[in-house]
């Protein structure tokens, strides 16, 4: 559950959003990739790379091209990644609640 | 089932904001944040001072049976409007995560329900992952636990 804080990183930059949008619907290659964007080819390369390094891209080998695709698991887990956040807060709140509420009744 | 705590957090942004209804008149939700004894209770803390005015401040402690502090906060109060409105800094002690600015925002919704807007800026979005992160690494074991702290004193008192 340890989330490296260059996934955060990564997501922060928008090309790298737009790329990893742009993969979510169908793997692709880097070629394929780069084709969407105005930035240099090299550019692209190493959003590849940085995405690939934290995981949020994976790559697959089909005969001489290489796909990249999204991974889901690890796109999952970001998405995720607040919800421990959002539940203490909320066990928090729960608390203040009930105890509130004894209060009043007092 | 809606969510009664709600979290938004932007990314790449260096702040959030927590939002949540009670089923509780505003001067009760208000006073949960202004009481000491109350702020002990929910916050699971020892609350070594409390200044509930402007420019007053306040500070945390919580140690374990042995008597180590196992966490501390402080901060000072901008500003302090009964039924209203709290800003404060926090900062939690012997951490890196620097002092963070939280602008409380107390709404009355009818006569017995009430909203908080919590708005809170950090010194850099990289920062507020850290902080968002943190239940991942202990959080959730220790919230576990002081609940369980608490719900038992509460039944003692019964």
């Amino acid at each position: 559950m340890n989330l490296r804080r260059d996934v955060f990183q990564a997501i922060a930059d928008p090309t790298r959003r737009a790329i990893l949008l742009l993969v979510a619907s169908q793997a692709m290659t880097a070629g394929a990739i780069a084709a969407n964007f105005d930035t240099a080819r090299p550019t692209v390369s190493k959003h590849l790379q940085i995405l690939s390094e934290c995981k949020l891209l994976s790559q697959e080998q089909n005969g001489r091209e290489i796909y990249y695709h999204i991974n889901a698991q690890k796109m999952k887990e970001l998405a995720e990644f607040i919800e421990p956040f959002r539940k203490m807060w909320d066990d928090r709140f729960n608390k203040l609640e009930t105890i509130m509420k004894k209060h009043k009744s007092k | 089932m809606e969510q009664k705590t709600k979290i938004k957090a932007e990314e790449g942004q260096q702040q959030l904001l927590i939002t949540r209804e009670f089923d509780l008149p505003i001067e009760l939700l208000f006073k949960a944040y202004s009481d000491p004894e109350i702020v002990e209770q929910w916050m699971g803390t020892k609350v070594l001072k409390l200044e509930s005015k402007n420019h007053g401040s306040y500070q945390f402690q919580t140690t374990d049976a042995k008597g180590n502090v196992v966490f501390q906060a402080n901060g000072v109060i901008h500003g302090f409007s009964p039924n209203r409105k709290i800003t404060r800094t926090f900062e939690m002690g012997n951490t890196p995560f620097g002092v963070q600015l939280e602008i409380y925002e107390f709404e009355k919704l009818s006569e017995d329900r009430s909203k908080l807007n919590m708005h809170v800026i950090y010194e850099s979005p990289e920062q507020r992952d850290q902080v968002l992160k943190l239940p991942f690494a202990e959080g959730i074991n220790m919230a576990h636990n002081r609940l369980e702290d608490v719900v038992s004193r509460l039944t003692k008192h019964e």
